[in-house]
């Protein structure tokens, strides 16, 4: 409990995100249902539920991934205000998903282009909004792999030489560059090392507090959202069944599914 | 006085929903007012809900129906009505929690874990960490470990981490479970020492403290919570 909470100063209320009644059909199945949240500037917002309760559904439609079958995602476009995602142009879309916004996803390979090096990841970005410089964007490479605690003198290497630890970093770096406003991650510490796990968990840790990022985190491990996240999502079968401040879900869960997932986990 | 907690009509029962929906009442209508530079023990025997009460006070636990009103800030906010963010921000300015058990972060060196609530509302960093120094050097932790992150610490040198990190914030609110439990008795008494510094300083503290010796430096008043147990109504 006495983990700090990451969230900004709250200078202002005006939401970054906000998700009203969205709903994602597969067919008669069924993603998500009936989901509504609102995210604030800076502020770390966790997703929980076991393989198959629709939270990678859901991250996927609020990234627009995915569109949805029904319900709405707005996001703060600073100079036009709360916009529906789904009714921006292509280019805006774009646009907005290079520079404001930032993906991680589970597998690095999925966001990361193995055949490039690992300061050309880093620079992609960067270029998309116009750098040209090479220089600059040299600088910006070895400085985002020394603030994600990667041997600078692999920027030439491609991250298919890497571990997964460090292909992880790497993704995360390449996705911060453009100080985003917020970032979605799925599973980031899925499938590696509990050692790793800990340095990466400490490493988003800092950068998400020092860059003031908000960031929506789907993962099913509890001591993950413990430790980043402000606040909880809990989904069961494609609906919410519980959210609020994090310490309050997990100490006080109230429930059925809740109990049942905080009751569960191994005590260390 | 001007009083920075009123606690009203506060209901607190936990659903074992795991357990067959077993019904667990904790106190029923209970209330509560605490004064600046005052300090209430939560007395009573073990299982009465005194950590229950001292969580509900911090929003870490959400009771079943009441008021608990703490001073933010020049307002009054309720606990449980009040947003998450509202929590948040209480939580960062106005009410300090130190539990019994610190919660260790990977690779945060001791010093880091201290530092960082004051860091966390604007005190310039080398000042936060100068206070983090006295109070890691006044709770007799060696220097040498405060750049080490505190999981390998003995139990007790984790907990006086803890209360370091607890008064290194001049909260006008704080919450303290147990900050005695494993402590030998110079560090006893440093503890009570900044406890009746920050008394001093005005600020209003509910405790739960078992050592004898340490309730009586400390605590102002006993608040029996058994006397609001269901069973006695």
């Amino acid at each position: 409990m006495s983990a700090v909470m990451a969230m900004n100063p709250v200078a202002e209320r005006r939401p970054l995100l906000k998700v009203n009644k969205l709903t994602k059909h597969y067919g008669d199945h069924i993603g998500c249902e009936d989901v509504s949240f609102t995210v604030y500037p800076g502020e770390v917002i966790g997703i929980v539920g076991e393989s198959g309760s629709g939270k990678s559904t859901l991250l996927n439609v609020l990234s627009a991934q995915m569109p949805p079958t029904s319900g709405a995602v707005e996001y703060d476009l600073s100079a036009k205000g709360l916009r529906d995602i789904f009714t921006l142009s292509e280019p805006e879309r774009r646009k907005l998903m290079r520079t404001d916004w930032g993906v991680v996803h589970q597998n690095p390979r999925d966001g990361l282009r193995m055949n490039v090096s690992a300061g050309g990841n880093v620079g992609e970005r960067l270029m998309a909004i116009g750098a040209r410089h090479y220089g600059e964007l040299r600088r910006e490479g070895l400085d985002w792999m020394a603030k994600v605690e990667l041997d600078t003198s692999r920027i030439d290497d491609k991250p298919k030489t890497f571990s997964g630890g460090m292909q992880q970093r790497l993704q995360i770096a390449r996705n911060l560059v453009t100080r985003p406003r917020l970032v979605f991650m799925d599973e980031p510490t899925g499938g590696l090392d509990v050692s790793v796990q800990a340095r990466l968990l400490d490493l988003l840790r800092g950068l998400v507090r020092e860059l003031g990022i908000a960031a929506i985190i789907v993962t099913h491990d509890l001591a993950v959202v413990r430790l980043l996240a402000d606040r909880l999502m809990v989904m069961r079968r494609g609906h919410v069944v519980e959210a609020g401040l994090t310490d309050q879900v997990l100490d006080d869960p109230h429930h059925p599914y809740t109990q049942l997932l905080v009751s569960s986990v191994l005590q260390v | 006085m001007t009083t920075m907690i009123s606690v009203s009509g506060l209901t607190k029962d936990f659903v074992l929903h795991t357990q067959g929906g077993t019904v667990i009442p904790v106190f029923a209508d209970l209330s509560l007012e605490v004064a600046e530079g005052e300090c209430v023990c939560l007395h009573g025997p073990s299982g009465s809900g005194k950590s229950t009460l001292l969580r509900s006070l911090y929003a870490n636990y959400k009771p079943g129906s009441g008021h608990i009103r703490v001073a933010h800030r020049g307002e009054w906010v309720d606990l449980t009505q009040a947003e998450p963010w509202q929590v948040v921000e209480v939580r960062r300015h106005s009410v300090g929690y130190v539990s019994q058990f610190l919660r260790v972060i990977p690779r945060v060196p001791a010093l880091e874990v201290v530092a960082e609530p004051a860091k966390l509302v604007g005190m310039p960093a080398d000042e936060a960490e100068a206070r983090a120094r006295t109070l890691l050097t006044r709770l007799n932790i060696p220097e040498r470990l405060w750049s080490i992150a505190p999981a390998t610490f003995s139990g007790g040198e984790q907990q006086r981490v803890n209360i370091a990190r607890g008064f290194v914030r001049d909260y006008p609110i704080l919450l303290l479970d147990e900050p005695t439990a494993s402590l030998d008795a110079a560090n006893r008494q440093v503890v009570v020492d900044l406890i009746l510094e920050a008394k001093a300083r005005g600020v209003a503290i509910v405790g739960i403290f078992h050592d004898a010796e340490v309730r009586e430096a400390v605590a102002d008043r006993l608040f029996e919570v058994t006397a609001f147990q269901k069973s006695a109504a």
